[in-house]
């Protein structure tokens, strides 16, 4: 049986496109057959992260309207032998992702590969609705500011009510929480909230903590995703996120401010 | 062709059954002249009540041995104190003879019960029933957190949550309502106008909290000693008290 897993947050520039390619990517790197699919219809982004932009032909719309089978839009990544990208049309909106089109697609894919990552767009509206709505996992992507949590509050509501399992009376999709750009430094000074504080307002599981990181930048302006670059913290901490996603206990790590050593004070280097 | 063209159709009349309430002047002795006297103290009392009244009189109650009463003066008696008799109720042939004599209706015997009417003098006001039951309503048990967004209503009763409430969710209730996790959101009691509502909460960390309309913001509440600690609130005329548990 496949997973379907959906990365969704409410809030725009989270980072849950970086942490989709990251999982999925992660998934594969374990042996496991993975598709990441991306919901950002009309904003299609996962293609660059992923660094196969250029060689999408087909999309996740084409086989939704029947234009093109699932075997010609799936891209298969130049690096993992497993890991498939099903991209998003750039050329038109949420409007032509139907209810039954995706569900189609996500139960074809859910017979071929172990995991399904869903890429959601930002917002609450229909493509991220149709992204969460059949899933069986969901990672919230939150960042340390009261906006961001709210806004995943308010996702984490509408995970409960208005997913397939919910309509079904099945049981609830299992949630879990991705803190990303977490700056302990800012923590200590009190400029941004700490781990407790976001887990005890949205009182659900911790999968990881992903600490502020040049690494994700530069791997997202490379297309390459981040968890492949396992030198920076940022690759660390999804990798332990993966782990744990597969059922692994790992301690959390990049909670604590990083003591400068010697020759980074005297530089003010920074990693 | 249309109705209107077979008025011989059209019907005139309809049959219907109905049951009415009807006064029966059931005679236990062949005594016209107490029938007189007792009438008139009868009467008396209510002369409304006997006014036009029509009555069946039932002479199936007379002991044998007193003999048939005159009918025709029997008929007179009544008349003489407003009662219209409309028929006769009896088993004895002789009475059944003399009541077509008159051309009254003859109506057998009765095997139902029937119930003493004694007249009133004023109408009795009917009691005005006692207002029904209020139906119970169970109270709504929320376990799960509620999101920013989501709202509860306890409709005509209490509210409890065994969760956080998150900034940003609406509890409302007709009744009281109790949060048992940290309460981040909006709480209304007693929406409906009830001023004996609470609410009851083991953190308050509240946008708002009402009762019976009657609120306080976030701002207020953040002010007040017990922000942040278990209180209970509730209403004296305009002021919501808060008062810690």
């Amino acid at each position: 049986m496949a997973k379907v897993l959906v990365v969704t947050s409410g809030k725009g520039g989270v980072g849950k496109t970086t942490t989709s390619a990251a999982l999925g990517t992660g998934l594969a790197l374990r042996g496991h057959k993975t598709v990441i699919v991306d919901f950002d219809v009309g904003l299609r982004n996962l293609d660059l992260i992923m660094g196969c932009e250029r060689r999408v032909v087909y999309d996740f719309v084409n086989v939704i309207n029947g234009e093109a089978t699932l075997t010609q839009a799936l891209i298969k990544d130049k690096r993992l032998e497993n890991l498939y990208v099903l991209a998003a049309s750039q050329t038109r909106d949420k409007d032509a992702l139907t209810q039954e089109g995706v569900g189609k697609v996500i139960d074809e894919l859910a017979q071929t590969f172990e995991y399904v990552v869903c890429d959601s767009p930002a917002g609450i509206e229909k493509g991220a609705h149709l992204a969460m709505y059949f899933a069986d996992e969901a990672i919230v992507v939150t960042n340390p500011e009261v906006s961001s949590v709210r806004d995943s509050d308010r996702m984490l509501g509408l995970l409960a009510s208005k997913s397939r399992r919910a309509e079904q009376g099945k049981d609830p999709i299992k949630e879990r929480l991705l803190l990303t750009r977490y700056n302990p430094e800012r923590v200590t000074k009190g400029e941004m909230l700490g781990v407790e504080d976001v887990e005890e307002i949205l009182a659900i599981n911790l999968l990881g903590v992903i600490p502020e990181s040049q690494a994700v930048l530069k791997a997202s302006n490379q297309g390459v995703p981040v968890i492949l670059d396992d030198q920076s913290d940022a690759g660390q901490a999804y990798s332990d996120a993966v782990d744990r996603l597969l059922g692994k206990e790992m301690p959390h790590r990049f909670l604590d401010v990083q003591k400068k050593g010697f020759l980074q004070r005297l530089f003010g280097g920074r990693e | 062709m249309s109705q209107t063209d077979l008025p011989d159709q059209d019907p005139v009349f309809q049959l219907k059954g109905s049951m009415l309430a009807i006064t029966v002047l059931e005679l236990v002795h062949n005594d016209l002249t107490r029938l007189d006297e007792q009438l008139t103290v009868k009467v008396a009392q209510a002369p409304k009540f006997f006014h036009n009244t029509p009555v069946v009189l039932a002479l199936d109650k007379l002991p044998a041995h007193e003999g048939a009463p005159d009918l025709a003066d029997l008929i007179n008696v009544c008349k003489r104190h407003g009662l219209r008799p409309l028929a006769i109720r009896t088993s004895r042939t002789a009475d059944s003879l003399a009541a077509e004599a008159l051309e009254l209706p003859v109506l057998p015997p009765s095997g139902a019960r029937e119930r003493i009417l004694e007249p009133v003098a004023s109408i009795k006001k009917e009691k005005p029933e006692p207002p029904p039951e209020p139906a119970y309503r169970p109270t709504k048990v929320i376990t799960v957190p509620i999101r920013s967004g989501q709202q509860v209503y306890a409709q005509g009763g209490d509210l409890i949550v065994l969760a956080p409430v998150s900034a940003g969710a609406e509890l409302l209730a007709d009744g009281n309502i109790h949060v048992y996790g940290p309460m981040r959101g909006r709480a209304l009691a007693g929406i409906k106008g009830d001023t004996n509502t609470r609410i009851f909460c083991r953190q308050l960390v509240a946008e708002l909290v009402s009762v019976a309309g009657h609120y306080k913001v976030s701002e207020d509440l953040r002010r007040d000693p017990s922000w942040g600690q278990p209180v209970h609130i509730s209403l004296t005329g305009d002021l919501l008290n808060i008062t810690r548990l």
